[in-house]
């Protein structure tokens, strides 16, 4: 029996009973299109958890004073802590030592309390920085300027602020140009942060940016140490060198007991983590799904078991006019084939349009080798758990088969 | 043509062994036209599964064209089935949802025919058993007699050395009986061997030659009609009117 002839037979057994063949396929569908889905789901919010760190700047390090378990002890600050000074960050600027290094940002950070006529408002994040700022931590003015070297040099009373804190005092009304109070010293707005969004942990755009040294003037008891030296590499290939060079330029003078008393952070080990964490986040999805697909196939042959108990007598007709048992088995064969591949097509179609929609906040990503992986899975499931029921209807015995009523 | 030496059928083993057919001898010449006549019981439909190969002999030796059946495996007998033999079952058992065309086209896919000749043989076939106008109609969709003559048109389009009917007008009215055994009568007058049977003494007087079973034996062979001549309620003239009207 020719192919041609094989599937003829085949979708005539399928369009024979419509509604059935169709709850069959409806198991393999469900299936294909849940892999095809979880499985974009998962790698939408890895994409979108890599597009918020990349956000921060995948470039750079930070560098913190206090070591792991060293720094801090139950009575305050120990004696193997020590402050990270303007002292460091310009040894970190030294070509030679550093050749990697493409800037090297010094942090303070603080609390104030921000006024603007009567509105009143606490930004969760305070920083006084140095121009480089803008680039190493992807901050960029949506309108005005950002903090100037001049600015700078000359502790002017000049703020950036997040569009947070924005909308909190001002409102709808224009702030660049007006001048507010942070804890009770008046500043200047120059420049508008672009809006940021969340980077999972805080919101970015709750922020107010001055000079370095306006903002040591203003946070008293903060003069020479910083919280935090911001290390930009210059390609993303050579971070971890820059992190290395850093290391190495301020272990000598800040170490207690032969370990370092700062630590480093390195955005691209962060990223890889999140990576990995997604990556075992995608698999369990689409191990449930898979879990589906099976089910999906057992229905396969849990139909074709009656379909082959239904038309017992047909093939026993089929048998006595010269079918053989490979004809009998090639065409149960090909209808579960048939029932899976229109189902798994089904799938494709129903899971490319599910992915176009947000699934509990996640945009799903659609990856070409799920959909393929799912359709041919879904199509394998489907011939393997037709196996036994073609083979059951291949070696009825034609007396017996004709005889059945 | 078909020789069956010293073959029994028996079913179960020991005490409880039943014995469907015991000893039996018959042979069927080219171009015979045999009824083969019983009570319920015995051995009629046994004898019947043998002949057509769908099972084997207990004991014995059971010649079909030249061809020892009885050591023959399941692809070689479904060989044998699809070229030597050609079914007519009382039940018709047409292939349901499939049209008169597919269902005589059947055998033909079997035995791995090209299409174009496929088709022109089944519509021969069913154009012989005067069909021709319901060629695309749905078992459904004819009546009793119909039917059992599309089946008859299956039967014969593989040109089967054979044409075995069980109990073919056993489902139908008198005039539709008539009208399948005047088909067969023909088809006999072509050259084709026919073995028919039968419970009915009336039926069984359109064949040349009548085989009583009793118990499994056979209990007396007759010939009512030289093997030569034309079989005995064949009325010549236009056939295919007679049957289509």
């Amino acid at each position: 029996m020719s192919i041609t002839e094989a599937v003829r037979i085949a979708f005539q057994g399928v369009v024979s009973n419509r509604l059935r063949s169709l709850l069959t396929m409806l198991g393999i569908t469900i299936g294909v299109a849940a892999v095809i889905i979880l499985v974009a789901v998962g790698n939408g919010s890895a994409v979108a958890v890599q597009q918020r760190i990349e956000a921060l700047g995948t470039n750079v390090v930070a560098i913190q004073p206090g070591g792991f378990g060293f720094g801090r002890g139950s009575g305050g600050f120990q004696s193997s802590f020590t402050q990270l000074t303007m002292k460091d960050d310009k040894a970190l600027q030294d070509p030679t030592a550093a050749p990697d290094i493409k800037s090297v940002t010094p942090v303070v950070n603080g609390s104030v309390t921000a006024t603007f006529g009567a509105a009143s408002y606490s930004p969760s994040q305070f920083v006084g920085t140095t121009p480089s700022y803008e680039e190493a931590r992807k901050s960029p003015v949506e309108a005005g300027t950002f903090i100037t070297p001049d600015e700078e040099s000359t502790h002017a009373r000049v703020v950036v602020l997040g569009t947070t804190v924005v909308s909190n005092l001002f409102g709808s009304e224009d702030p660049l140009g007006q001048t507010i109070k942070l804890n009770g010293i008046g500043f200047t707005v120059v420049g508008v942060q672009a809006p940021k969004g969340t980077n999972g942990i805080q919101d970015q755009d709750d922020i107010v940016i001055a000079p370095l040294t306006a903002a040591q003037d203003l946070i008293t008891g903060v003069t020479t140490g910083l919280s935090q030296i911001i290390v930009e590499a210059k390609s993303s290939h050579q971070v971890n060198a820059a992190e290395a060079e850093a290391t190495s330029i301020l272990t000598p003078t800040h170490s207690s007991n032969g370990s370092a008393n700062f630590r480093v952070l390195n955005q691209a080990s962060l990223l890889q983590t999140t990576a990995s964490t997604n990556h075992v986040f995608t698999v369990l999805l689409a191990a449930v799904a898979a879990i589906s697909l099976l089910v999906g196939g057992i229905g396969v042959m849990n139909i074709m078991l009656v379909t082959v108990t239904e038309r017992t007598r047909e093939i026993g007709i089929r048998k006595a006019i010269g079918a053989r048992r490979a004809d009998i088995l090639g065409q149960f064969l090909t209808e579960a084939a048939l029932l899976s591949v229109f189902g798994g097509l089904l799938g494709v179609v129903a899971g490319l349009v599910g992915s176009r929609f947000k699934i509990v906040g996640v945009q799903p990503v659609v990856e070409t080798y799920s959909v393929l992986l799912a359709l041919a899975v879904g199509v394998a499931v489907g011939l393997f758990f037709g196996i036994y029921p073609a083979n059951r209807a291949a070696s009825l015995r034609p007396i017996e088969a004709l005889r059945y009523e | 043509m078909l020789v069956l030496r010293g073959v029994s059928k028996s079913y179960g083993s020991g005490d409880i062994a039943v014995h469907a057919l015991r000893d039996v001898d018959l042979s069927v010449e080219r171009g015979d036209f045999v009824a083969i006549m019983g009570a319920s019981g015995s051995g009629k439909s046994t004898l019947m599964n043998l002949v057509g190969c769908l099972d084997t002999p207990t004991t014995g030796r059971y010649l079909l064209d030249g061809i020892d059946v009885g050591g023959l495996d399941d692809f070689q007998l479904a060989y044998v089935r699809n070229r030597k033999i050609g079914f007519v079952f009382q039940s018709f058992n047409l292939i349901p949802r499939t049209s008169t065309l597919r269902n005589v086209e059947l055998p033909l896919i079997y035995a791995r025919v090209p299409k174009e000749e496929r088709r022109e043989r089944a519509l021969a076939a069913i154009e012989a058993v005067g069909l021709a106008d319901r060629t695309h109609f749905l078992p459904s969709e004819l009546s009793g007699g119909q039917q059992q003559r599309a089946a008859i048109a299956r039967a014969i389009v593989t040109e089967p050395a054979i044409v075995l009917a069980d109990e073919p007008t056993g489902n139908l009215d008198t005039v539709s009986s008539h009208e399948v055994l005047q088909i067969f009568s023909r088809l006999n007058v072509a050259g084709r061997t026919i073995v028919m049977i039968t419970h009915e003494a009336e039926i069984a007087e359109y064949a040349k030659r009548v085989v009583h079973l009793v118990d499994g034996r056979v209990d007396s062979d007759r010939r009512t009609t030289a093997l030569a001549a034309m079989p005995p309620k064949f009325e010549p003239g236009d056939v295919s009117r007679s049957v289509t009207a």
